[in-house]
Formats: C-alpha cells, sequence, structure tokens
C-alpha cells in the first residue's frame, strides 16, 4: 500500500517530468534547427534572390512575402474573426442562427488546408483567372485564421468580468461603448495571444500556398503587387527540398528554416512585448 | 411621511421566467434620506433595487409588472432611455468593481461616456468625486496609477466616486461593505451618512446594526414581499409585523 505522502510525491514528479519533456522537445527542436541554418544566414542569403540553377542564392523575396501574405491575410481575417467573436460573446442569443453560426465556425476550423488551398485555387487562380498570387494566397490563408480568431476573440471576451459590463452600464454607458472602452480593452492580451498564433500558423503555412500564391517570386523586390507571384520562406523550404534543382538546396532549407523560426519568434516579440509595456501604464497591472 | 418623495413603486411584480421575485412591492423612497433594504437571502432585496436602475433588463427572461415612478415618471414607459435613467440613478455594487485602468481613467469614464472631452473639467470633477467619496487623500499623488493596485475598502470608495463622477440623484448600494473589513466598513458607514444631504440613498444591507446605524427608513424583505416599511428607530424597537420581529430579534434569517 502506498502512502498519500508517497502518492504526492510520485504525482508532483510525473507532472514536473512532462512539462520538462516539452521544455526538451522545444530545446532539441530549436538546436537542431539553429545549429544547421544560423551558418547558412549571412547578409547575402537575406538580401539576395534565389536562384534556380546555380548556388549561391538568397531568400530576400520570400522573407519580404512571409510577412506580405501573413500581413494581408491578417488584414482580411482580423475585421471578421474579431467582429464574429464579439458577437458570439456579447450579442448572440441563444438559437438557431447562433446554432449554426458556430456549427460553421467548428466546420471551418476542421477543414484540412490542403482542402483550403485547393479550393483558393479553383476560385482565385482558375476561376478569376489570377494565376498565382500574393492576393490570392492571403485570402485563401484569410480562411485559415477566422476560425481560431473567432474562437479565441469570444473566449477572451468571456473571460471578461460581467462586474466590469455592470459597471459599466449602470454609468449610463451604452452597450456599444461598453464593449469599446471596458472589455476588449481588458480582452485585447487574449486576442493578441490569439494573433500570434494565427500568424505564427500562417507564417509557417505551405499547403495553401503553394496552390495560390506559387513556388515562384517577382523579380522586383520589394513588390507590393498584390498580382505578383508570392513564394514564401515555407513554401521555399518546401519546394526546394521536393522539387529544387539547385545543388546548395539542403542549405537553403536549413538557412530559411532558422530564418522561419527566428521571424516567428520576433514577430510574437513584437506583439507581446509592446503590450505588456502598455498594459503597465494603463494600469493593467497590480502596481 | 411628510417626506418628499424620490422613487415610488406601485403594486410592482417581477417574475425570472415563471418564478415570481417580487410581489406587489409598494412603497415609496424619500428624496436626501438613506432608506436600507434589509431580509435574508433570497428575499428579493437585490433584486428590488436592480429594478429602480433597470439593471433587471441585462437577465434574460426577467418581465416586470407595475410601476416605478422616479419623480413622477414611469421609468419602464417606452420612450425611456435607459442611458439617462443610469446617469441619474448610479449604482454601487457588492464587490468593488473598477475597471482594470487607473484611478484617474475610473472616475472620469462616466464624464467621458457621456461626452465630456475637456481636460479641465474632468480634472475638476475627478478631484471633486475623490474628494466627496473620501478618498482624495489617499490617492491624490498616484492618480494615474492602477485602480486594481488600491485596497477593497479604496476600491469601493472609488466605484463610489466613480458613480458620483456623473452626478447622480439617486445612489444605489448593494451591500456595499460586505466584501471589505470593519475598518473599510466603517468608513463607508461614515461616507454614506456624508453623501445623505445630497443624494437620495437605497442601500441593500444583511447587517441589521449597519441598517440601523446609517439608515433613516427601513424597508424589511422577506420571500419576494415588502413585509414592513417605516422610519428606522420605529422599525427596530416596535415592529409592527411579527415575522419582522422574528427577523430583527434573531429568530430566524
Amino acid at each position: 500500500m502506498i502512502s498519500t505522502r508517497v502518492k504526492d510525491r510520485l504525482a508532483t514528479a510525473v507532472l514536473w517530468l512532462s512539462g520538462l519533456t516539452i521544455l526538451a522537445i522545444l530545446a532539441a527542436f530549436l538546436i537542431r534547427i539553429l545549429g544547421q541554418g544560423l551558418p547558412v544566414l549571412n547578409w547575402s542569403f537575406l538580401t539576395s534572390k534565389p536562384r534556380a540553377m546555380l548556388p549561391g542564392g538568397g531568400i530576400a523575396p520570400e522573407l519580404f512575402n512571409t510577412f506580405y501574405i501573413t500581413g494581408l491575410s491578417l488584414l482580411f481575417s482580423l475585421p471578421v474573426g474579431v467582429g464574429a467573436g464579439i458577437y458570439l460573446a456579447e450579442y448572440a442569443r441563444p438559437g438557431r442562427m447562433t446554432e449554426l453560426l458556430r456549427l460553421s465556425v467548428e466546420t471551418l476550423a476542421s477543414v484540412p488546408s490542403i482542402v483550403l488551398g485547393l479550393f483558393g485555387m479553383i476560385i482565385f487562380v482558375n476561376r478569376l483567372g489570377w494565376g498565382f498570387t500574393i492576393l490570392g494566397g492571403a485570402l485563401s490563408l484569410a480562411l485559415l485564421n477566422l476560425p481560431v480568431l473567432v474562437r479565441v476573440t469570444e473566449e477572451a471576451i468571456r473571460d471578461v468580468p460581467q462586474s466590469y459590463r455592470e459597471g459599466s452600464l449602470a454609468l449610463g454607458a451604452t452597450r456599444w461603448q461598453t464593449i469599446a472602452r471596458t472589455v476588449l480593452p481588458t480582452a485585447l492580451p487574449g486576442i493578441l495571444t490569439g494573433v500570434s498564433l494565427v500568424a505564427g500558423r500562417a507564417m509557417g503555412e505551405t499547403a495553401i500556398l503553394i496552390y495560390t500564391a506559387g513556388v515562384t517570386v517577382s523579380r522586383h523586390l520589394p513588390d507590393f503587387s498584390l498580382f505578383a507571384a508570392g513564394e514564401t520562406l515555407a513554401t521555399r523550404i518546401w519546394y526546394v527540398k521536393s522539387e529544387g534543382i539547385v545543388p546548395d538546396a539542403d542549405a537553403i532549407a536549413s538557412g530559411s528554416s532558422a530564418l522561419l523560426v527566428l521571424v516567428v519568434l520576433l514577430f510574437n516579440l513584437l506583439l507581446t512585448v509592446p503590450l505588456y509595456v502598455w498594459q503597465r501604464n494603463k494600469g493593467g497591472g497590480t502596481h | 411621511m411628510a417626506e418628499k418623495t424620490r422613487i415610488s413603486t406601485q403594486d410592482l411584480n417581477l417574475y425570472y421566467g415563471g418564478f415570481r421575485a417580487l410581489r406587489g412591492i409598494s412603497l415609496d423612497i424619500p428624496e436626501n434620506r438613506v432608506t436600507a433594504l434589509i431580509g435574508p437571502s433570497g428575499c428579493g432585496k437585490s433584486t428590488y433595487l436592480r429594478t429602480l436602475n433597470r439593471m433587471n433588463d441585462l437577465v434574460p427572461g426577467v418581465r416586470i409588472e407595475g410601476k416605478v415612478l422616479l419623480d413622477g415618471q414611469d421609468i419602464y414607459a417606452p420612450d425611456v432611455d435607459v442611458v439617462t435613467l443610469r446617469k441619474r440613478v448610479g449604482m454601487v455594487f457588492q464587490r468593488p468593481n473598477p475597471f482594470p485602468m487607473s484611478i484617474y481613467d475610473n472616475v472620469a469614464y462616466g464624464p467621458r461616456i457621456h461626452g465630456e472631452k475637456r481636460k479641465v473639467v474632468l480634472d475638476e470633477l475627478v478631484e471633486s468625486s475623490l474628494k466627496g467619496a473620501a478618498l482624495w487623500e489617499e490617492v491624490k499623488d498616484r492618480l494615474h496609477k492602477s485602480a486594481l493596485g488600491l485596497s477593497g475598502g479604496q476600491q469601493q470608495r472609488l466605484c463610489i466616486a466613480r458613480s458620483l463622477a456623473v452626478r447622480p440623484e439617486v445612489l444605489l448600494m448593494d451591500e456595499p461593505a460586505s466584501a471589505l473589513d470593519p475598518i473599510s466598513t466603517s468608513k463607508i458607514e461614515d461616507l454614506i451618512r456624508a453623501l445623505r444631504s445630497s443624494y437620495t440613498i437605497v442601500i441593500v444591507t444583511h447587517n441589521m446594526q449597519q441598517a440601523a446605524r446609517i439608515s433613516d427608513y427601513t424597508a424589511f424583505f422577506l420571500s419576494g414581499e415588502l413585509v414592513e416599511y417605516g422610519p428606522t428607530g420605529a422599525l427596530f424597537t416596535n415592529p409592527k409585523d411579527q415575522r419582522t420581529e422574528d427577523y430583527i430579534t434573531g429568530r430566524f434569517g
């Protein structure tokens, strides 16, 4: 018979080990990716264009496109996603319409990204005849972002204490004033966490973009044209490893992988650090 | 009572779905007096309080019959603007609920949503409201620090200041001291006595000593009914209804 004391220790050890496992996996992952990729990263790799046949090509347009397409996809999905999240959390009354909306969000969330890619190809590449474009890629990617943004926003808003709403309404605020001035600012950290998750996923997405934004880049750099082809870092990795004929494909893939990891990390920091500072100044903290 | 009536409820019934939470409440609340609502948990005193600024509107499935007159006007009439009503009838809640903003922004919240942008006016309102809530001396050097860093008692006085800043005529208080320690409670009670001259105050309390200390009139609720209502002194020393006597002598509740 094991004493409760031993059981308690055992449970602590198991949970501690689980946490450690996660940390170890991430560490191993980072060490390998950065270890292989960082030596490849240099100024010319970051600033020059890719080459199709010869070694020594860079990934500058891909780096640009990664930010550009991710940014555009957020631009398209944020208003609708956050709007629908606010609606579901604050306005929706239980009923058929709400059920249907929720079901749609869940269904959209469970669609595999390759299917969204093929859908995007049919609509933007073929039906509208755009070919492989940054715009088509960003719009298709927005479909991937959308359900996550809806859910994250709804949850973040539901986490806002009801007492804040009551306090605001009791002062004579309208529903919208209450949402805009009290509920949303309070829910913002949660929403931004969701945005950084979505952005990280969008930056690493391949299946959707291969079929909609293509695996080539514009001759110009930077090219802000929405109708240019838009290979990103992630699709570049997939392309050189599977179909590329450049002799230094492995090095390009390693370098791009390391860069992608760094870019996602940087993006998260860019999003969370200002938020942290703002919360401290605004008085969200306890001091 | 030879007092001027501020709020008059007439045969007020409130239903949560099929449950009748208030049963024919008729009650006249006098101007510039403190009226305490007492009774055991679930007796309807908080529900009644929340009908006076229409906070029950937020609860799905609530139906109201009867009249609530503020200065003779029915606040449930279709043409009544709830925003204006709540500006006139402020509310302080059981648990202090300052917004996660600075002390200044908390107090300025009300004036700002009602369109006040001038900094001089806001500064003046913030100061006078905090003074009105007896909090100014404690926070004047940290107005732009988070309100969440204040103690519970300070937070509750901040919530009172926040209500005062929209210049209400009536203040509803829902057990405002029940989550506070005795020292903070006595500060809130002092404050209520001080506010009495300029505001009509209706306060829900489960604490009978508190009702006796601070109120001019007391209403005793039981199971959704108004059992007895009268001057506080008379109700506590010489209750007319057996149930009131049982309650205030601690025989139940």
